[in-house]
């Protein structure tokens, strides 16, 4: 079983985001860049599959500017077979995410594709779901679990009411949440080796790809920033603060 | 005039708020509002929506796919009857999430997530890196909108009015079989909805064990407040996941918020930002979760806690 993992470059997750006076967007310079931690899960899970002996081959999948290269070489680092980077300079929305991964997917033909359920940047939330859309696969999004049988995924859903159980023939789609592992930490000998694994680069034009219908942002603001309060000595100044605000 | 379609979320026969919280966002956009509900043919939970302010019909989707929500076998069924809408919303809950990209792929439309405040009726507000930014984003040709509304930012218009027809419709596509509904395994407690709750009280990292949650729970009960917790108390098995407040977890706008030992990681602060009036009890006086807290306390929550059922 060959399983297809994809993997964004976004700001990282422990970084304190500016957003540029112009309103143009957040402050990028001198800002370190990550994997994003849910796509972490997703390779980690891919790679769980093939030491299980589940998986035979993991190929991770990244669609940006050169720097992804890096990002990939994380995802070997990790324990991917091989790397394939689609190269663009231009923003890449969701749905236009999901046509080019399709595209790898006609041509790679794997039973399973494991997707960060969101990019902590954008926070959109839709790739996994267009791309299992617009192949007609099965979908089972922000996965705490999953296990294969055979033809079919048994993969447990972080959703509002609790825990979902899903069973899906595969070929599917499956998003990762943050419960579904704790990724591995890197170690330098697994660094040296990922130099040496396959990293592909193709252009996106070479993909023939229509362009897709996008969203305009018309600028980006600072949230209204909530200011800190008063600080109560004790309990018993906490219950008489919240009475006196009629909150209790 | 926009003809704007609300997906309706429901589960057991009964309509989730989340529902009216969206169908407030389709007001804000202006136009004829019209209710989709998917199910296997009860007409309980079409009844509470054909109620819904604002609301001019109902359309009930009937189908025996329907006795879960399962985007796969629900999104060929909207595509259905998309045709002739400006503008098709759902909650941004985790049936929305599910349901709407897959929708919008098949219709070849991008989508809007989390629609938090409407300029025009293209022209939307949303959060980009756990709220610590808004953009400003506009469906800027003429083709449908599709967008989920956040529920935290809009509250629900109210069940007043004489109901509205609801029209009922028998889906006959054939629905996919790769997808299967196991089960759900989720507590129904005495306790209020986390996402409708008035207050809710969370607990963190700094309660140290499972059975410490139940210092939080007294104060609860005593409150009629909502449980939360943050993703250490999940990830430590102390309480299930859909207690989990923040980026990847609940957006909530309580009146009232107390957070007992969370230090105030911006993915947890990003699930309350529209809470009226955040508590934080923290023994470390320089834990974040004070520079947003509307009162702080400084102390031991094992001492705090217990206080607080005492005198509440
Ligand atoms: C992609 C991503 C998404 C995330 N999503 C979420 C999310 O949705 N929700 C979320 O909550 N987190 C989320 N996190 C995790 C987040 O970064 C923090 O790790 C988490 O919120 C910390 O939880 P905590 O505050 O309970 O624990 P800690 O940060 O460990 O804080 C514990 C606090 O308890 C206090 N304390 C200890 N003992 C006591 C005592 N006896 N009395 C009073 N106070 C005490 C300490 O001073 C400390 O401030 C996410 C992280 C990532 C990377």
């Amino acid at each position: 079983m060959k399983v297809l993992v994809g993997v964004k470059r976004v700001v990282d997750f422990n970084t304190r985001i500016q957003v540029k006076s112009d309103g143009s967007g957040v402050q990028t310079d001198g800002v370190k860049f990550s994997m994003n931690p849910f796509d972490e899960i997703a390779v980690e899970e891919a790679i769980r599959l093939k030491e299980a002996g589940l998986a035979t081959e993991v190929i991770a999948v990244s669609i940006g500017g050169d720097k992804n290269q890096d990002t990939l070489r994380s995802a070997l680092a990790m324990g991917a077979d091989s790397a394939l980077l689609v190269k663009t300079d231009d923003e890449i929305q969701p749905l236009m995410a999901a046509k080019i991964l399709k595209n790898l997917v006609e041509q790679q033909q794997p039973k399973l594709v494991l997707l960060g359920k969101q990019a902590i940047d954008d926070d959109a939330n839709q790739t996994p779901q267009m791309l299992a859309g617009l192949l007609g696969w099965p979908q089972a999004t922000f996965a705490s679990k999953l296990e294969i049988d055979g033809d079919t995924a048994a993969v447990t859903r972080e959703v509002d009411a609790g825990l979902e159980t899903l069973s899906v023939d595969l070929p599917a789609v499956v998003s990762s949440d943050l419960r579904l592992n704790e990724p591995r930490y890197i170690k330098l000998p697994d660094i040296m080796k990922a130099k040496r694994k396959p990293l592909e680069v193709i252009d996106l034009a070479d993909l023939n790809i229509a362009a897709s219908a996008s969203i305009a942002t018309l600028k980006t603001s600072a949230p209204p920033q909530r200011q800190a309060g008063i600080k109560v000595e004790s309990s018993e100044a906490l219950v008489a603060e919240l009475k006196a605000r009629n909150l209790v | 005039m926009n003809k704007i379609l609300v997906i309706a979320e429901h589960a057991n026969g009964v309509l989730n708020s989340s529902t009216a919280r969206a169908v407030a966002c389709a007001a804000a956009i202006g136009g004829e509002i019209t209710v989709a509900v998917l199910t296997t043919g009860s007409c309980d939970v079409a009844a509470q929506a054909a109620g819904l302010e604002g609301v001019v019909s109902v359309a009930e989707l009937t189908n025996p796919g329907n006795a879960q929500a399962l985007a796969a076998l629900q999104a060929p069924q909207l595509l259905e009857i998309s045709a002739g809408y400006t503008h098709v919303l759902a909650p941004n809950s985790t049936f929305g999430k599910d349901l709407m990209p897959r929708l919008a792929a098949l219709l070849d439309r991008p989508m809007v997530t989390d629609i938090m405040a409407v300029q025009d009726a293209r022209t939307f507000d949303r959060p980009v890196y756990a709220g610590n930014a808004i953009t400003t984003v506009q469906v800027d040709d003429d083709g449908l909108v599709l967008a989920t509304v956040r529920g935290a930012s809009w509250p629900p218009v109210v069940q007043t009015q004489a109901p509205v027809t609801v029209e009922c419709q028998t889906s006959d596509i054939d629905l996919p079989a790769h997808t299967r509904f196991v089960a759900l395994d989720g507590e129904q407690g005495d306790r209020p909805d986390l996402q409708a709750a008035e207050k809710v009280i969370s607990g963190g990292r700094g309660l140290g064990a499972a059975e410490h949650f139940a210092l939080v729970e007294a104060v609860a009960d005593k409150l009629g407040a909502a449980v939360g917790a943050s993703r250490a108390a999940v990830d430590s098995g102390w309480v299930p996941n859909d207690l989990q407040v923040g980026q990847t977890g609940k957006i909530i706008a309580p009146d009232l918020y107390i957070a007992a030992g969370i230090s105030g990681a911006i993915q947890h602060l990003a699930g309350i930002k529209d809470a009226g009036t955040i508590v934080a009890i923290n023994k470390d006086p320089d834990a974040p979760i004070f520079e947003v807290a509307d009162i702080g306390l400084v102390a031991d929550l094992h001492e705090v806690l217990p206080a607080l059922t005492e005198m509440l």
